[in-house]
């Protein structure tokens, strides 16, 4: 097999960064009128690996077309996952081109179709997409106006639109629609432009509740997802797997398998697939095949693993430093040490990592669950050293992310045996290689030593963050001297994680946010302040401080100083651009160790909100998985042997998690540009139950998930 | 070895050729080709793959087509009558109950079933019921509050 992650740089060919020539693509579209734009900004490199964000700031590689029946249809690599983009980016489109929101069709995440995209991720289609692209077809408009001033022969600024219609305001009579504008004609039309600060009160769809599109076809079992595709002649596959990462084939007797009617079975080194035209059949032939494996374990398990991160061979990094933190020490008159845990967590999103795969006249065709559909398409490229013109992917919607699906493993293995069996091939992973093959949030320490002074300001703040990234590590509060330091892998060193680890939801802020404001909290029982005064003291960004006064107006928070035995917990920080601040109230069984939340309140400001409901929506989200890695989510493995294959021992957020009541409010910010919000919530979930538990009971968390043992074990401790 | 395996699926008589060990549910999906039964776990434990069976709501990937011989199959696509959504569907896009969509349909079904036995459910006996139907993207919210709401609109429907 070709390394996938081969650098060797990739080139694409078509229009706009499509994969397709450019006579193919304009096929594809037919007549009409065709604006590409540049997305604005590197900002969409962020967090990017360097080859996958080549094209970017080249290529016109954004567009959308106005057909002559007068249907807009906007083009974006992102897909759909369950965030809401299908029903987002459509609004803003109708909003600025003047046109009914149903004459506004989406095409996402197609490769032949679509701009080149780096994948769906980190919040970013709102907050980096959108502008560019209102700002576009802001200008499109422009474009549309020009159009029609010639046909009348008079001056634009003489003309209105009015759902996609343009009309001569001294004289009624002249009107043109914008598809009857092209004439059967196909007009391309390339643009500049740069979002400019816009009067975000102006509009009529944006920032209006309404429900999605999608939601009719998902409620009749309709939506299409990967795995309900079928192809003539294709066939269901299942993958010999090692017993454990790390493990090699050392021997393999698949005969009794091949002895299977219709079955088929594939070779290529130690990769080796059972096909067959049934799933069932495929897998008691996968049943069949005898295998020996040589083990090559890491010495480590979901017990040693923090003490084998902090002895692992790293390199340190400051991130950031302030003042001296030996004055600090000095000027403080309480200090504190502290080490936080955070293990695994799968991401375990419902619909497992599925593909379809078909050559066909020499063209690769992969249909993918995937968040970065782009990005297989690359990996296919470099591994069968084909064309970008040849290779396209496609996805369907998809069951789920999280993070989870920014890779493509599946897509190159379905490839893979079409090449071998010379079939269409459908792989659909069961819930044991979803488990095996995550790409797991990483288990992480981190060690803060803090100190206060007598009037209860924060001095210094010493943060050391093992594994979990730096997203989120901000030191958030106003402290003179201040240092965070990350420590990753050393160069050349072994690796330390014995499995593949990656972005989980609002990837490394759940860890930093709980291990943060448990600190501080720390610190403010010890002053003996009220812990959301204690915050408020000691804050001068004006968006945390307005964030906490609103959710504790929403919550109808009275300031007591902790333990109070109320059981409520405050913890705040910002994700994606986004301010965000909880207060959880709970209720704990000392006697089982059970953790009850009865509510959760939370505010947020993020910029303009572009669709209050999806917000509301995604707030509500976040805080029911966060319960997940609150409270339950932590991966048993021994070495490279993930223990939990499946949703029996792996307990993801039930029913009878919910609290209460969710309460959640949405700062109004219609001057700002709009920020994520798919992923901010989730951090200060852990934070706010820790704070809420310790209120409750005086009784201090250090790791994650607590589960009524460790909350037991820390009740003793009080 | 496959036999021929009869049983009614949304109210029609169907005939399959199905080695009867073989899991109701790929036999759904594959060879009757209604994929809005999902398969999101095959053990029995995500209940995306919910479909009433004589009215119970069942796993099917833990049930084989041998033992659904001749029973009485509901699948998400047989609860709208007459291209009009059932109490449930209806519910679930009004309150917009569902994200990515792919624990929807066995959340409907297992909800149909919990209706059928219990036309007023509290919240705590939603919650209880549905238990053991997992969602990832967090809608469970909005699917108490879309049980509640289909609850009431059927029970209006009676009088």
């Amino acid at each position: 097999m070709k390394k996938s992650d081969d650098k060797k740089t990739v080139k694409r060919q078509g229009p706009a960064g499509t994969g397709l020539p450019r006579r193919d693509f304009f096929k594809l579209l037919g007549a009409g009128i065709i604006v590409f734009f540049r997305p604005w900004g590197e900002l969409d490199l962020l967090g990017l690996p360097a080859e996958q964000a080549r094209t970017l700031t080249k290529d016109y590689n954004a567009f959308l077309s106005i057909a002559e029946d007068g249907t807009v249809t906007m083009f974006t690599g992102k897909m759909e996952m369950g965030q809401g983009i299908i029903t987002s980016l459509p609004v803003q489109m109708a909003e600025e081109l003047n046109v009914p929101l149903d004459k506004v069709k989406i095409i996402l995440g197609d490769t032949d179709l679509c701009p080149y995209d780096a994948g769906t991720w980190g919040s970013l289609t709102t907050r980096q997409f959108g502008p560019s692209m209102r700002a576009a077809a802001a200008e499109a408009k422009g474009v549309l106006l020009d159009l029609a001033a010639a046909q009348f022969g008079i001056p634009a600024s003489q003309l209105e639109v009015k759902d996609g219609v343009i009309t001569d305001t001294k004289n009624p009579a002249n009107k043109v629609t914008y598809g009857a504008l092209a004439k059967g004609k196909r007009i391309e039309k390339y643009l500049d432009v740069k979002p400019q600060a816009e009067d975000f009160t102006k509009f009529n769809l944006v920032g209006k509740p309404y429900m999605h599109v999608d939601a009719v076809d998902k409620v009749m079992g309709k939506a299409v997802y990967t795995g309900d595709m079928k192809l003539p002649g294709m066939v269901y596959a299942r993958i010999l797997r090692p017993p454990s990462h790390g493990a090699k084939l050392s021997k393999v007797d698949y005969s009794e398998a091949e002895k299977i009617k219709g079955v088929q079975v594939v070779r290529d080194g130690d990769f080796i697939g059972v096909l067959h035209e049934s799933f069932h059949v495929a897998s008691l032939a996968l049943d069949k095949i005898r295998a020996e494996y040589t083990f090559n374990e890491m010495p480590v398990n979901d017990k040693t693993i923090f003490e084998w991160i902090l002895k692992a061979d790293s390199r340190a990094n400051v991130v950031r430093t302030s003042g001296d933190l030996e004055e600090g020490r000095k000027s403080s008159e309480k200090i504190f040490e502290s080490e936080f845990h955070d293990p695994y967590l799968a991401h375990a999103p419902i619909e497992t990592h599925t593909a379809l795969a078909r050559f066909t006249d020499g063209k690769l065709t992969v249909w993918a669950a995937t968040q970065s559909p782009f990005g297989l398409q690359d990996s296919l490229v470099r591994e069968f050293g084909m064309t970008h013109d040849k290779v396209r992917v496609i996805t369907p919607f998809v069951g789920g992310g999280f993070g989870g699906k920014s890779k493509y493993q599946q897509g190159n293995e379905a490839a893979r045996l079409a090449k071998l069996s010379g079939k269409p091939v459908m792989l659909v992973w069961t819930r044991d290689e979803e488990f095996f093959y995550d790409n797991f949030h990483a288990a992480s320490v981190i060690k803060i030593s803090s100190g206060i002074d007598k009037e209860g300001f924060i001095k210094f703040w010493d943060y050391h963050v093992h594994y979990a990234g730096t997203r989120g590590s901000e030191t958030t509060y106003n402290v003179p001297n201040a240092k965070t330091t990350d420590y990753s892998r050393n160069k050349n060193a072994p690796a330390v994680h014995p499995f593949d680890t990656g972005p989980w939801r609002a990837p490394n802020n759940n860890t930093n946010t709980f291990a943060r404001e448990v600190q501080v909290d720390i610190m403010a029982a010890a002053a003996g302040i009220d812990p959301l005064e204690f915050r408020l003291k000691n804050l001068t960004d004006q968006k945390m401080i307005d964030c906490l006064k609103a959710v504790a107006e929403k919550f109808g928070y009275k300031p007591a100083k902790g333990p109070s035995g109320r059981g409520i917990g405050i913890a705040c920080g910002s994700d994606a651009g986004t301010w965000v601040a909880e207060i959880a109230e709970v209720k704990v069984d000392r006697n089982t160790g059970k953790v009850e939340v009865l509510r959760v309140a939370c505010a947020q400001d993020m910029g303009l909100c572009v669709n209050p409901q999806g917000s509301l929506i995604q707030m509500e989200g976040c805080i029911t998985m966060g319960l997940g890695y609150t409270f339950a989510e932590e991966l048993v493995f021994e070495g490279g042997n993930i223990r939990d294959r499946g949703f029996d021992t792996y307990q993801i957020p039930r029913f009878s998690w919910l609290p209460g009541k969710i309460e959640n409010v949405i700062l109004d910010r219609k001057d700002k540009a709009p920020q994520g919000g798919g992923e901010p919530a989730i951090i200060a979930v852990g934070a706010a139950v820790a704070n809420a538990i310790f209120d409750a009971t005086g009784a201090r968390l250090y790791r994650m998930p607590m589960t009524p043992a460790r909350v037991l074990e820390a009740l003793k401790k009080v | 070895m496959e036999e021929k395996i009869t049983f009614n699926l949304n109210g029609k008589p169907v005939s399959v050729m199905a080695d009867p060990t073989e899991s109701l549910l790929w036999v759904i999906r594959d060879k009757c080709g209604l994929t809005g039964t999902k398969f999101g776990c095959g053990m029995g434990f995500c209940g995306s793959c919910t479909v009433l069976i004589d009215n119970e709501p069942v796993r099917s990937c833990s049930m084989t087509v041998g033992e659904a011989k001749g029973k009485k199959i509901v699948t998400i696509e047989g609860l709208a009558k007459n291209g009009k959504l059932h109490p449930l569907q209806k519910a679930f896009v009004e309150n917009d109950a569902l994200q990515c969509g792919f624990c929807t349909p066995g959340m409907i079904m297992n909800a149909t079933g919990l209706l059928m036995k219990n036309p007023s459910p509290t919240t705590l006996q939603i919650k209880e019921g549905m238990e053991d139907n997992l969602c990832r993207c967090g809608a469970h919210v909005r699917i108490i509050d879309a049980v509640h709401a289909a609850a009431k609109e059927m029970k209006g429907g009676k009088k």
